[in-house]
């Protein structure tokens, strides 16, 4: 019960009257920015990053929980009436909730996905308050070597689960670990890759790797290869529910979170796969199989409720062991950073008004979610049609705002024009941008975690296996990187039998 | 092996560009690596592991994956180029347009603190909307004045994010 106590204490902060107006105002700029065509979340929380600058740490968590429900929200809003998913999460949406719109069904997809949203992160948070204070209680006592290992397990994760080339992957975690870098070294002072200049001395900060990666990389991207004759918007009315809908929809609502929860805790890319598994299910379960690829409310409403609750997943294993599993978790995780708290076990013990304010206000936001959008989703909807040359000039824009924001300084800017640049070019040539951005993050941590690891163990590489919990990890890294072969095998005994 | 006609031997390389990937990630493993050999750690170094070991696996690492990059790409392995929502993968890349966004940035890089945010953030909001093709001029800087100045307002008097004013924000 001790859970629940700190959490009526986090109600407490969360809703203050200044932290409410923090959530609202998040959870509308997140919902804004996320409905504008070519903006993921990722990319939403990486520009909305320097809005938070001026508040304390607790005020600007909560805006930021807001700000990733909105996103995210505003993302299926985008795959619904334009068919056009803006980040691999969404795809699912457009499936069914496209044709929907099409039938002039938009507002009751609408509403089936704002009711998933609803119901997905309702769960998926009362499954983040039972769930985070064991895993951080059982991870308290880990040390340097474990630390380590589950960095490791992140760098691996990162690449080999996600995207279609391992060697790629690999390689854009390097481009990312060798910026980690540049700087001064951490326990010596030791300047490294600085090429002599001062400016580089105190490192590239992570908001210009993620700014420059998720934004200019993206915006000189697409400027590259601009559609002419963009899709157009479906114009829609205020969604609602009849009854024979909400009879359909239930039940998928409630189902999505089982599947969704335990993904987005995992380093499994996110809510990518939870949301084609949720598909796939609900399709099996409906009554109405023929609907489905025609606009089967069904297929909106899982798949929407179990993006929601990886995103609450997602949460449990940044909060409590600081291991990102998507992009916007490692956004997150660099927010920490810029504040000087690092996430981990003893997160909650040292930060508890923090934390429980942070996830009493996910509830905050998910119904104040609820009690925006529905009434607001035709203005939404509006947002649609932003013209292009406006768009990506405005992301532009905000992202050369944060990165002046960061410390103040115009180099800032060259250096994350130049970024935006790399990232330019890894999207030409298919090296995913994740991998980079959690190998900046995480880069510079796990090489003080191995080196106080072989410090203690005397420089003797037993030293980072010495744990039952590192054992286990590396165990989990092994199987992940044996995988392939795994599959290979199964599949050829497979043939052979069949 | 025959040498290749030029016209032939060009169609290769473009369609084998990503093989400079591979040697960018060659070249950036080589910096690496030449950064760590030559630092000097005698006085720095304190427990087993000093500054230069970690530079020294990510440098191998790079050497490594660049390897197996080009042998990927030699055997007829290419990388994805991403799509998007209004990506359009069919064209050849418009080059002119990135150029220009790339010029307008980096004179707002140079115009901020002489003029001051709202007045190079306008500047580089209407040149990137002109690079990337909005010919309003009635309408587009009108739009990036009061974009800039609101966002300048916003940050420097309500969030407490500092943004130069510059000389205009002195007269006013």
């Amino acid at each position: 019960m001790d859970s629940l106590n700190s959490l009526m204490e986090g109600f407490g902060t969360a809703l203050t009257p200044v932290n409410l107006l923090w959530a609202a105002i998040g959870v509308l700029l997140g919902t804004a920015i996320g409905v504008l065509p070519g903006i993921g979340p990722a990319m939403a929380v990486a520009l909305l990053l320097p809005v938070t600058y001026g508040l304390e740490p607790t005020g600007a968590f909560i805006m930021f929980a807001g700000i990733y429900y909105g996103a995210m929200f505003g993302g299926s809003t985008t795959s619904i009436l334009l068919n056009t998913p803006g980040e691999s999460a969404a795809v699912v949406a457009a499936i069914e909730g496209n044709p929907m719109a099409k039938a002039g069904r938009g507002a009751q997809a609408l509403a089936a996905a704002a009711g998933g949203h609803f119901a997905g992160g309702l769960i998926g948070t009362v499954l983040l308050v039972a769930l985070a204070p064991v895993v951080a209680a059982l991870a308290v006592d880990i040390g340097a070597p474990d630390y380590f290992a589950i960095m490791v397990l992140a760098f691996i994760a990162v690449t080999s689960v996600l995207g279609s080339s391992r060697v790629r992957g690999l390689a854009s975690l390097l481009i990312g670990l060798t910026l980690g870098l540049i700087g001064l070294d951490r326990m010596t002072g030791q300047p490294r890759l600085t090429l002599g200049s001062l400016q580089l001395a105190d490192g590239i900060d992570v908001v210009i790797v993620a700014v420059g990666l998720f934004a200019i990389g993206e915006a000189l991207w697409v400027a590259a290869h601009l559609r002419r004759h963009g899709a157009t918007a479906i114009p829609v009315g205020r969604p609602w529910l009849a009854r024979s809908d909400l009879r359909r929809t239930w039940k998928p609502w409630l189902r999505g979170p089982l599947i969704g929860f335990p993904f987005g805790a995992i380093p499994a890319g996110g809510a990518e796969i939870p949301t084609f598994l949720s598909y796939v299910t609900e399709k099996r379960l409906s009554r109405h199989k023929d609907e489905f690829g025609h606009g089967a409310i069904e297929g909106v409403a899982g798949p929407e409720s179990a993006a929601s609750a990886s995103a609450a997943g997602t949460l449990v294993s940044m909060l409590t062991l600081g291991l990102p599993t998507t992009a916007v978790a490692a956004v997150m995780l660099a927010a920490f950073q810029q504040y000087g708290i690092q996430p981990g076990p003893l997160l909650f013990e040292r930060e508890p008004q923090l934390v429980w304010g942070l996830i009493a206000s996910l509830f905050v936001g998910m119904v104040l979610l609820l009690a925006l959008n529905l009434p607001l989703a035709p203005v939404w909807a509006k947002l649609l049609r932003v013209p292009r040359p406006y768009l990506y000039a405005g992301i532009l824009f905000f992202a050369a705002v944060g990165a002046y924001a960061v410390g103040g300084e115009a180099l800032d800017l060259v250096v994350l024009l130049a970024v935006g640049l790399l990232g330019f070019g890894m999207r030409r040539y298919g090296l995913p941008v994740l991998p980079a951005v959690i190998g900046v993050i995480l880069g510079p941590a796990a090489e003080q975690q191995l080196r106080r690891a072989l410090q203690i163990s005397d420089g003797s590489l037993t030293g980072l296996v010495n744990t039952p919990f590192s054992v286990t990890v590396y165990a989990v890294v092994a199987l992940l990187l044996a995988w392939p072969l795994i599959r290979k095998a199964i599949t050829r005994r497979r043939n052979l039998t069949a | 092996m025959t040498t290749p006609a030029p016209r032939d031997r060009r169609a290769w390389l473009r369609d084998h560009s990503e093989l400079g990937v591979g040697a960018l990630l060659f070249l950036l493993g080589v910096l690496v690596l030449t950064d760590a050999v030559t630092m000097s750690v005698d006085l720095t170094q304190r427990g087993p592991v000093g500054p230069r070991t970690v530079p020294l696996v990510v440098g191998a690492g790079l050497l490594l994956v660049a390897v197996l990059l080009t042998v990927d790409v030699l055997r007829g392995g290419r990388g994805e180029a991403e799509g998007g929502e209004d990506v359009d993968l069919s064209e050849p890349a418009d080059w002119r347009t990135v150029l220009l966004l790339v010029g307008v940035f980096l004179g707002n890089a140079v115009l901020i603190e002489p003029l001051g945010f709202p007045v190079s953030g306008a500047l580089l909001f209407w040149g990137c909307a002109y690079a990337l093709g909005s010919r309003r001029t009635d309408r587009d800087p009108l739009i990036a004045a009061v974009l800039s100045f609101v966002t300048y307002l916003v940050f420097h008097h309500l969030l407490g994010v500092p943004l130069p004013g510059g000389p205009l924000m002195g007269v006013i």
